[in-house]
């Protein structure tokens, strides 16, 4: 499988498509492949490389919509919006770190619906996402949504097409909705909670009337690699949540959540520079990525079973790493690659442990072991057959990056 | 509108349908007299009326699973019915259909305060789930304005929304899990109290279906701290021009209010006259604002919004200092649609959405469009979220009349699409809008949803004749079709 083809607009890309329908030829889609090697490899296709079909198309600050091509770099996108003090609010990733590779883009987001700590509040991608046009499988250009928050004309395809991993469409065309960035960043921290203890404090305060935008829990262990002092330097585990808005407000709804926590737990506050330093290590699993040989693993859990599920997986594997996110609701999770260990048998005890509270996906691993393990939560019979017929009814010659998703 | 003929095959096998119920359900929850079905013959979009062949009430998803795999074996259709508040028509029984009520699944299931969600029956009204948390200082955020009414199962159906979805986000974006009955019976569950879906986002791509791919039997929502405040702000402009600048100029702050609706002058002097809430009558364009938080927050920005508004030359700026002034202001705007109802024998409640900064333009041409039609409209929208409700007023005893208020409305939403907006933004495309499916989507965009469809329920059983205006064949959608296809650019370099 040699040569690359690089369509430069939508025109050739749905051209490109319906060849290589009409040619039973597979086809795997590429745009900045810095998350190439999340996911199953896709074996036997000829590389689509998108790289040229790039550049924002739209942006209306106070309509609150951008529209962009696929290969678009997130930094470029991050920088037209920063110049009129607006974000992504889903906070997305940059996996340069742990999966090694740079050059995120805003296709590539979508294929994996990847949001950060704000997705707590503010909602994950696929919940900005307003619309699309794109290539299915069958060689056909269509689109679904628009560019306005309220529409419910049609079937929600955008919710489909994010975290598909590009095997029912491909996208030339991308919608999003932004928001105003916060004015004032603060974070609030405390010390030395077990897990436990941690996450139950990020669920009281997601309780409470201060809007908390960011809830993690690191233990002591990853706390210790941080970066920034005050965490760093704790020699305890640090339990952070963030408040973010206009000045006055997030001052104030700082004093009350250290009230409310109380003076039996030790408390800090990180101003501006260092809480944006910190969550910025937690959106993108810094903190994890070291030594680049482990095992890397992300479990999606309810809140109140988190510390038990990881309890589980220490108790089989002491040298198991793992900060929480989400209040708790989102673990990362980092085992050693021993030989001894078996990479292999960690499957088994990472879902073991999950069971069916919620789901984990394996995130980082050397590609032969991402052969022989199930990447994604396997799926009940009945809703692994539907995903099966509404992969169908996009890609029925499954050309679209075969077997991406298992 | 017209609706798919009734088939003389399912009519025939009425007794057998019956019969096959029976074994299923409770004598009690099968209607299938004139007088006891004559309730479901429509829902809010009361101009279409049908009775179905019968009425099944259900109380527990094995009975659902059932009634569906009987009425797949029997190859009837089926039409699910929550709260019957749809302004679609999305609940429209079918003459030769099963109409599957589910208002015996009215139960609270669990309130989980750590992971802040609950899990409830598809009949629990939307307005009954945050009763059922409020004690804890919780509440459900989505508020259409039917929700003391509606169910939260034909909130996923619809995927409502609300003023407060300005910054709370639709019922999609408050939901966590849903256990579905496909129409062959088989029960799947989407998500749980976890976030993020482990493969396809099957729950987003259900959220808003109507009823076409398959039937809630239970949801699990977010549920949101309440926040400690709300202000109100009655703003009145003499323009509508400032009004939408004075709306753009909010969101260019930086702000996101929790409610942000615009009244025109023929609304605020119907709502005016029908509840007096004290609207000024002298104004071309009223916003009501709503800005929660905690207090904090609120306060300073109540005072940026003042500025805002005041800069936009606003002749009136009021704000609430109190609890019961806050809610006067939302007086007058809930009571809006009765109020313009008043005015006349009937009215169309339109639902568009629109650019924001195309408002003035829109609303413009709506009056021109309404003087060449001939039928008064009033409007009333989401500023926030350029979600419109022209409110078309006729009388339907009037030869024509309804057929006259349809083509206005039709033209309304042929315009709404035309300035970069969409058909519908909260009240579904049901069977109202479903003919102007094509003046949104392409015949490959429809063909691409309607696979969608097959994958879900092959038959077509499930709510036909609702949101798509042609029915296909299954096997025939499926077919691809060779195009001669060349690789577009051969003499480009390889890599």
């Amino acid at each position: 499988m040699s040569e690359v083809i690089q369509p430069r607009n939508a025109a050739e890309l749905t051209d490109t498509i319906a060849w290589a329908v009409e040619h039973d030829q597979a086809l795997r889609i590429d745009a900045g492949c810095s998350k190439a090697e999340f996911g199953h490899a896709v074996a036997n296709a000829r590389p689509l490389d998108l790289k040229a079909m790039r550049g924002v198309i739209l942006y209306e600050p106070e309509e609150l919509v951008l529209s962009a091509a696929p290969a678009t770099p997130l930094s470029e996108i991050e920088a037209v919006l920063a110049q009129r003090n607006q974000m992504l609010a889903f906070e997305p990733p940059d996996f340069t770190a742990l999966l090694g590779k740079s050059g995120a883009t805003i296709g590539g987001l979508v294929a994996c619906n990847l949001s950060g700590p704000r997705r707590l509040s503010a909602g994950a991608l696929r919940d900005h996402l307003l619309g699309f046009q794109a290539t299915s499988g069958r060689g056909e250009r269509f689109k679904s949504g628009g560019r306005v928050m309220k529409n419910v004309t049609g079937y929600d395809l955008s919710k489909l097409m994010a975290g598909s991993f590009g095997t029912l469409a491909v996208l030339d065309e991308i919608t999003i909705k932004v928001l105003p960035a916060p004015e004032k960043t603060r974070t609030v921290l405390a010390f030395a909670l077990d897990d436990a203890a941690g996450v139950a404090l990020l669920c009281r305060a997601m309780g409470e009337p201060v809007e908390v935008s960011g809830a993690a829990h690191l233990p002591a262990s990853v706390a210790a690699r941080s970066a920034v002092d005050y965490v760093r330097n704790a020699r305890a585990s640090v339990t952070a949540l963030r408040l973010e808005g206009p000045g006055p407000s997030v001052e104030a709804r700082c004093q009350h959540l250290r009230a409310t926590i109380g003076t039996a737990v030790a408390t800090e506050e990180l101003h501006s520079v260092n809480a944006v330093a910190l969550w910025r290590e937690l959106r993108d699993v810094t903190l994890l990525a070291e030594p680049r040989d482990r095992i890397v693993w992300r479990l999606s859990l309810p809140p109140s079973e988190a510390a038990r599920v990881v309890a589980a997986i220490r108790a089989n594997n002491p040298n198991a790493e793992v900060f929480y996110d989400w209040s708790g609701g989102l673990v990362w999770l980092s085992l050693p690659a021993s030989a001894a260990m078996g990479n292999d048998a960690s499957e088994m005890l990472v879902r073991g442990a999950v069971n069916n509270h919620g789901h984990a996906t394996l995130i980082r691993a050397p590609s032969d072991m991402r052969a022989r393990v199930r990447v994604f939560q396997p799926l009940a019979p009945a809703l692994a057959a539907l995903t099966a017929r509404v992969k169908d009814a996009f890609d029925p010659k499954n050309i679209l990056n075969p077997g991406r998703m298992g | 509108m017209q609706m798919p003929l009734p088939d003389p095959e399912s009519l025939a096998k009425r007794a057998e349908l019956i019969a096959g119920l029976k074994a299923i359900v409770p004598a009690a929850n099968l209607v299938a007299d004139q007088d006891g079905m004559r309730p479901y013959e429509c829902d809010a979009l009361s101009a279409y009326r049908t009775m179905p062949m019968v009425v099944v009430l259900p109380e527990d998803t094995a009975q659902v699973s059932r009634i569906l795999k009987l009425c797949q074996a029997l190859k009837i259709k089926v039409v699910p019915r929550g709260g019957g508040t749809s302004l679609s028509g999305g609940s429209l029984p079918l003459a030769d259909g099963v109409l599957l009520a589910l208002g015996k699944f009215n139960r609270v299931l669990e309130t989980d305060f750590v992971n802040r969600c609950a899990v409830v029956q598809p009949g629990v009204t939307n307005l009954g789930i945050t009763k059922a948390v409020e004690h804890a200082g919780f509440y459900y955020a989505p508020d259409p304005s039917s929700q003391i009414a509606c169910s939260i199962g034909g909130n996923v159906a619809e995927n409502s929304g609300g003023v407060h979805c300005l910054k709370y986000g639709l019922t999609t974006n408050n939901l966590l899990g849903v256990e579905f009955v496909l129409m062959n019976g088989e029960i799947v569950r989407f998500g749980g109290k976890h976030l993020d879906a482990p493969g396809y986002d099957l729950l987003g791509l259900i959220t808003g279906s109507e009823g076409l791919l398959g039937v809630v039997t239970e949801v699990t929502v977010r549920l949101l701290r309440k926040p400690p405040m709300a202000r109100g702000l009655l703003l009145g402009f003499p323009s509508e021009e400032d009004a939408g600048g004075c709306v753009a100029d909010i969101i260019a702050h930086g702000i996101i209010p929790a409610g942000l609706e615009m009244m025109d002058r023929d609304a605020i002097h119907a709502a005016e006259a029908f509840v007096h809430a004290g609207y000024p009558l002298d104004v071309a364009a009223l916003l009501i604002a709503e800005l929660d938080g905690p207090a904090e927050e609120v306060d300073h920005l109540v005072a940026a919004v003042e500025k805002i508004a005041r800069d936009r030359n606003a002749t009136v700026c009021k704000v609430s200092t109190s609890e019961a002034e806050r809610l006067s202001f939302w007086a007058g705007r809930k009571a809006a649609f009765p109020a313009v109802g008043s005015l006349a024998p009937d009215y169309f409640c339109m639902d568009g959405t629109i650019p924001r900064h195309r408002l003035a333009e829109v609303l413009n041409r709506i009056r021109a469009l309404s003087k060449q039609h001939g039928l008064r409209v009033a409007n009333v929208f989401h500023a926030g979220d350029g979600n419109l409700h022209p409110l078309i007023l006729f009388d339907a005893n009037l030869p024509n009349e309804l057929k006259r208020a349809e083509a206005l409305g039709a033209d309304i939403l042929r315009l709404c699409v035309e300035v970069g907006g969409v058909l519908t933004g909260e009240h579904g495309v049901g069977i109202e809008k479903r003919d102007l499916m094509p003046v949104m989507f392409s015949e490959i965009d429809l063909n691409q949803q309607i696979r969608v469809k097959c994958a879900f329920d092959p038959d077509h059983l499930l709510n036909p004749g609702k949101v798509f205006p042609t029915l296909h064949r299954c096997a025939e959608m499926g077919r691809l079709h060779v195009t001669g296809g060349k690789l577009p650019f051969p003499d480009l370099p390889r890599f």
